[in-house]
């Protein structure tokens, strides 16, 4: 099972191992991880579950959907070149170790 | 022993009251009773994802057994509440089951409303609410021809839409002309008309129901008030919900179609606070106290309760917002908006990327947008900015609404 690195605004780790398959919001979700809020579960509707994909990753994923990217547009927190919607990545092998950064706020 | 905080109820704001108030910083027990089987689960997929799609119970979830446990909060789950001694300070349950309470917080939800018909209770009619409905719904699909959804509103429709893609015979029955005619206004509503008869739903605008007709305690067909019989395997009945109030009211605490509530989440008793779509509450985007039906109002509500019971006293300002997916159509929802309210489209309703502005007094008041996220995610903005748009600017394509942002 892949490791999903989340890193606090304070800098602390939480590291989990998620399921392929699963989307880094749910991983977050199971594990109780604060921060991530997903208000509409998953579904592209309210953008509470942004974080900042590490650099080291940013190469590794499919780049955002449309809708994804309109979304983005409205984050509550800063956007930056990392920003995704974390229910829109889905763990797998080829992100072992993914590191995401929590942002400030998502409302 | 203090009895620390009591939340009834087993949704979005009941889960979301607990996780607020220990983040706020209450220290005392916190224990959640909800009557259902299941802890608290996402709502909305019922009617769409989890029809369609082979989706594992799991991930609906709205917290893991983690955030109950780490957090101190104690679930009980399959516990009714019948009755609450304020005086005493106790939640009583149906089994006599005691809770003490130092506070308490009422997030009871609201559930369908029945279908007051012949026929109503026979086997294969169906309401949808609970995880427990969609199991049901979706167990009884597997081996429909056809189906009968009674209202076309959010509940009705999704589920239409759903029910279609999987290739059934559907049919909406609404009594009023049009569809969604609690939220939407006619132009959208007519797109929406539009939408499902391309997908094959047949829609009975301003049509009656006169009873539900089965044959050994199972659904058959439906009798339109016009005397028309449409063959239904399964029928659902989404004709709205109401307030579950009725342990409030019995307690004492004012009720009006809803639990009264402040502006600060607080009912009339100052040790018991409610949110969700159980209250009905004072907002600064409404000209009298409204009731509210959403994931967005349980969740905003919930955390300006916790922040009552903490001490904070936040007041609940946030704009309402909505959504609905039916078919490939995102429908995003800000604000509230009514009959009389001006009207600017911006997009195209031909391609299905559009949303339309609505005015009242020359303020943006909602904006209501079918694929269109952007829009949306600056709607919220702009409705909390109490923005003033010129109407020829608003219906210009090439005007950046970012612009009327406050700098």
């Amino acid at each position: 099972m892949p490791t999903v690195n989340y890193v606090r605004p304070d800098g602390s780790r939480l590291s989990f191992d998620v399921p392929s398959g699963t989307s880094v919001m749910r991983g977050a979700v199971d594990n109780n991880v604060t921060g991530i809020d997903a208000e509409c579960g998953g579904c592209l509707s309210c953008a509470t579950c942004h974080v900042y994909i590490d650099e080291a990753f940013a190469g590794r994923l499919a780049p955002p959907s449309a809708d994804e990217e309109e979304m983005l547009a409205g984050v509550a927190a800063e956007r930056r070149a990392g920003s995704r919607l974390s229910c829109q990545i889905q763990v797998s092998a080829a992100l072992e170790g993914l590191v995401v950064r929590i942002p400030e706020r998502q409302t | 022993m203090s009895g620390g905080l009591v939340i009834v109820g087993g949704s979005y704001a009941a889960a979301q009251i607990a996780a607020s108030a220990r983040q706020g910083g209450w220290q005392d027990p916190i224990t959640i009773l909800s009557e259902e089987a299941d802890a608290p689960y996402q709502r909305p997929p019922l009617s769409k994802r989890y029809l369609t799609e082979d989706l594992a119970e799991t991930t609906l979830a709205l917290r893991s057994p983690a955030f109950y446990r780490d957090n101190a909060i104690a679930l009980e789950l399959g516990v009714r509440v019948a009755s609450i001694d304020r005086s005493r300070k106790l939640a009583i349950a149906e089994t006599g089951a005691i809770w003490p309470y130092e506070r308490l917080a009422l997030a009871t939800g609201a559930r369908p409303r029945e279908l007051p018909v012949e026929g109503a209770r026979l086997g294969g009619v169906v309401m949808l609410r609970t995880l427990a409905d969609a199991r049901s719904l979706k167990g009884s699909l597997a081996t429909t021809q056809s189906v009968v959804v009674i209202g076309g509103g959010f509940i009705g429709l999704e589920a239409a839409a759903s029910c279609a893609s999987l290739g059934k015979r559907v049919t909406v029955v609404e009594a009023q002309p049009r569809l969604m005619g609690r939220a939407l206004l006619p132009g959208m509503a007519q797109w929406f008309a539009d939408l499902h008869r391309r997908n094959g739903v047949r829609l009975a605008l301003g049509a009656t129901v006169k009873a539900i007709q089965g044959d050994q305690g199972k659904v058959k067909s439906v009798l339109l008030g016009s005397g028309e019989v449409l063959e239904a395997d399964v029928v659902l009945v989404g004709i709205g919900v109401q307030p579950n109030e009725e342990l409030a009211r019995d307690a004492g605490l004012e009720c009006a179609d809803g639990i009264v509530v402040d502006r600060f989440a607080r009912t009339s008793d100052p040790a018991i606070v409610a949110a969700g779509d159980c209250t009905r509450h004072p907002s600064p985007w409404a000209d009298a106290p409204v009731r509210l039906e959403s994931v967005q109002n349980a969740q905003d509500q919930a955390r300006i309760a916790a922040a009552t019971l903490t001490g904070k006293g936040l007041p609940y300002d946030a704009v309402p917002w909505f959504w609905s997916d039916q078919y490939d159509a995102k429908l995003q929802m800000a604000g509230l908006c009514a009959a009389q309210d001006e009207e600017v489209v911006r997009g195209s309703q031909e391609e299905g990327k559009f949303s339309v502005y609505y005015l009242r007094a020359g303020r943006l008041v909602a904006v209501h947008s079918i694929n269109r996220p952007a829009d949306h995610m600056l709607a919220r903005k702009l409705i909390a900015a109490r923005v003033e748009p010129d109407v020829e600017r608003l219906a210009d394509p090439g005007f950046d609404l970012k612009t009327l942002l406050p700098a």
